[in-house]
């Protein structure tokens, strides 16, 4: 799968998330660019973009996730 | 809310959470504000706002406390002051087989397990003895989930030795307690955990990465169970089930095929299912959920089907039926009336997805499962904990029995003269008593369900009601009463309390009454009660209270009405106050026989 494909399913995931419709994503997004991104939605960010994507994150791959771009990455190899 | 009637979509609920909890909060629905302390072993921060929209679906708004991260064992022996200030009306302590201290291991004798299992139990006992103490409030507590790997295979169960085999016991262990606590309801995570599957439920990483105990796509499906036992604690259960008949009841046409044609019985495999379902149904009924139906039929026709010699039900298994061509939300709305409850305390259990969204748009509060395959209609009404039993009382045993009563009594009343004759001929006999131990359950299940007749809607749990009884500073009533159509167990209490500046003067804290017994004169037996057992202390004032609710409306002019009270400048924002002078008064009821 390709950035292209991924970015705007993964944007809609993270509108959901954070229930926030002006949300836009790129590869250098990070949890300091959106306010309310903390650990504890990062969970539920994570889950959401699992049942998307039909795939599961490692959990080397969770807690080393530096920015959406690292996201997309994984994604990019097993998402479907 | 349909996203949050079983069966769940997790990833959805999960995902969604701001947004529906946005659109319930829109609704302006009327809701009971409820405090409730979450003391976790474990993560809890997405438990809590999953939970707090499956409340907010129920009628309750809570407002939520959590302990720093693992910290209930402290918080419950120890609470903070935060949790002091807070005052919780219900703690709810979630712990999982993470937070066991003590397991079994292979090398152990049969003593140090026995010993080792008592010593966790006691330690339990001990934060709940601790809670009991501080707060007074229910406590809810989550039993153990079986673990997902099994050292000794199959021997696990059987041996003492065995992680299952412990699990168990100490499953049973809580159990016991429960049984024997007032304040103690156990959530079920065992079975729950059994229902979702136990290897997804306990997927190790969730906890290895947030430290929770479970799956988080779980969470939405331990909030439905949480929020059930939260409902029935606040009388917020459903009361009845309102049933569809063709292909909902059996299979097939009852005005078309006739019923000897209908699918139920034993003869294939959907008539078996039909027929399981109908036992099901029974099965409620038996647990007083009231059965009734609401069918587009003529009445002759539905009564040929629920006569069919191959069903599990019968006609008298219901409270009420309407067999007619009026739009369902309409019958509900007058089964309601009928019965004596509000149209909201229905489940409307329907094939027809045209009917369902019907009532669903038409009666905010009936719930409408999704009811499409028979095989699944069992599962699907059972797992919504709609009929949630936290509690059950005698009267519930025989609650669908006094509901036929008074249909019977509304027949008997269209042959009298007066309104008197017929109150006459019911030979009715009360009994107007002091708080007794046998009925502190009862007593405060009313005070948790009853919003009709209630001047003020307040709630106690059982424990507040013991004390109550205990305390020489309140007089406090129950009232029962029976008729020569049957008894109708406890149906009003009055609780008084000395007023803080004038000794002579009693306040009127809490006066309800159960519909089952309206416009019986029970109200007036009760005031006669309440004036004696005032005047046996003392008193020689009583003051009365009318707190409004978008329900209670019924009861707006019970003081200066029938019962003659005197208004008085209110002391209470919102309600009104009026006071009674006791000295001369003389007895109301002249219908019922009482016994003090």
């Amino acid at each position: 799968m390709t950035e292209n494909e991924i970015i705007p399913r993964l944007t809609e995931v993270f509108r959901d998330v954070f229930d926030d419709d002006t949300i836009v994503i790129t590869p250098e997004t990070t949890a300091d660019d959106i306010e309310d991104w903390d650990s504890i939605e990062h969970i539920t960010l994570i889950a959401a973009a699992e049942e998307e994507f039909k795939m599961r994150f490692k959990m080397g791959e969770v807690s080393g996730m530096k920015n959406v771009g690292e996201m997309i990455s994984v994604i990019a190899k097993r998402g479907k | 809310m349909k996203e949050l009637e079983y069966p769940l979509d997790s990833g959805y609920i999960m995902k969604k959470r701001k947004a529906l909890k946005r659109r319930l909060l829109s609704s302006g629905e009327e809701r009971i504000h409820k405090r409730i302390a979450v003391l976790g072993g474990s993560t809890t921060a997405d438990i809590v706002s999953v939970l707090e929209i499956f409340l907010l679906d129920s009628g309750i708004e809570p407002e939520f406390y959590q302990c720093g991260y693992a910290q209930y064992r402290n918080e419950a022996l120890f609470p903070s002051k935060e949790l002091e200030e807070f005052a919780p009306d219900i703690v709810y302590l979630h712990t999982s087989r993470r937070n066991l201290g003590f397991v079994p291991s292979p090398k152990m004798t049969e003593e140090q397990i026995s010993g080792g299992l008592a010593e966790e139990v006691a330690g339990f006992e001990r934060l709940w003895d601790s809670l009991a103490e501080k707060f007074r409030c229910p406590i809810i507590q989550n039993n153990f989930e079986q673990p997902y790997y099994r050292l000794l295979g199959n021997s696990d169960f059987s041996d003492h030795r065995g992680q299952v085999n412990f699990t168990m016991r100490m499953n049973l262990a809580f159990a016991e307690r429960a049984q024997r606590r007032e304040d103690l309801y156990i959530n079920d995570i065992n079975w729950l955990s059994a229902a979702c599957g136990l290897e997804k439920w306990s997927a190790p990483e969730y906890w290895y990465m947030y430290k929770y105990s479970l799956n988080v796509s779980c969470i939405p499906e331990l909030c439905l169970q949480l929020a059930a036992i939260i409902r029935s604690v606040f009388g917020r259960n459903k009361k009845a089930v309102a049933l569809d008949l063709d292909n909902t009841l059996w299979g097939g046409i009852v005005g078309d095929d006739g019923a000897e044609d209908l699918v139920i019985g034993q003869e294939s495999a959907d008539a078996m299912a039909f027929y399981e379902w109908q036992s099901y149904l029974r099965s409620l009924k038996d647990i007083g959920v009231l059965l009734t139906v609401c069918s587009k039929n003529d009445e002759e026709n539905a009564l040929a089907g629920l006569n069919h010699p191959e069903g599990a039900l019968r006609p008298e298994d219901f409270t009420v039926i309407k067999a007619n061509w009026l739009p369902k939300d309409k019958n509900i709305s007058d089964m309601a009336e009928e019965i004596g409850i509000l149209p909201e305390a229905f489940v409307f259990a329907d094939d027809n997805p045209a009917e369902r969204e019907l009532v669903r748009a038409q009666l905010a509060g009936v719930r409408v499962p999704e009811l499409t395959e028979v095989t699944d209609y069992i599962r699907i009404l059972d797992r919504s904990e709609y009929f949630e039993v936290t509690s059950l009382s005698e009267d519930d045993l025989n609650r669908s029995e006094m509901y036929k009563a008074n249909a019977q009594r509304k027949i008997l009343r269209a042959g009298f003269e007066s309104y008197g004759d017929y109150l006459k001929s019911l030979e009715m006999r009360g009994e107007i008593r002091p708080f007794s131990p046998a009925y502190i359950r009862r007593i405060a299940q009313l005070t948790n369900k009853s919003n009709q007749f209630n001047l003020t809607s307040v709630r106690y749990t059982p424990a507040q009601i013991e004390e109550i009884s205990k305390s020489d500073r309140y007089v406090h009533l129950y009232g029962r009463l029976s008729d020569k159509f049957g008894d109708n167990g406890v149906v009003s209490v009055i609780i008084g309390e000395t007023d803080a500046e004038d000794p002579k003067m009693l306040d009127i804290l809490l006066w309800l009454m159960s519909c089952r017994v309206l416009k019986r004169d029970m109200e007036l037996a009760m005031l006669d009660g309440l004036v004696k057992a005032a005047r046996e202390r003392g008193f020689e004032k009583l003051t009365g209270i009318y707190i409004p609710t978008s329900k209670n409306k019924m009861v707006s002019e019970l003081y200066p009405g029938t019962l003659g009270f005197s208004p008085v400048p209110s002391r209470i924002d919102g309600a009104d106050m009026w006071e009674l002078d006791i000295r001369k008064y003389e007895n109301k009821n002249t219908v019922i026989e009482i016994a003090y």
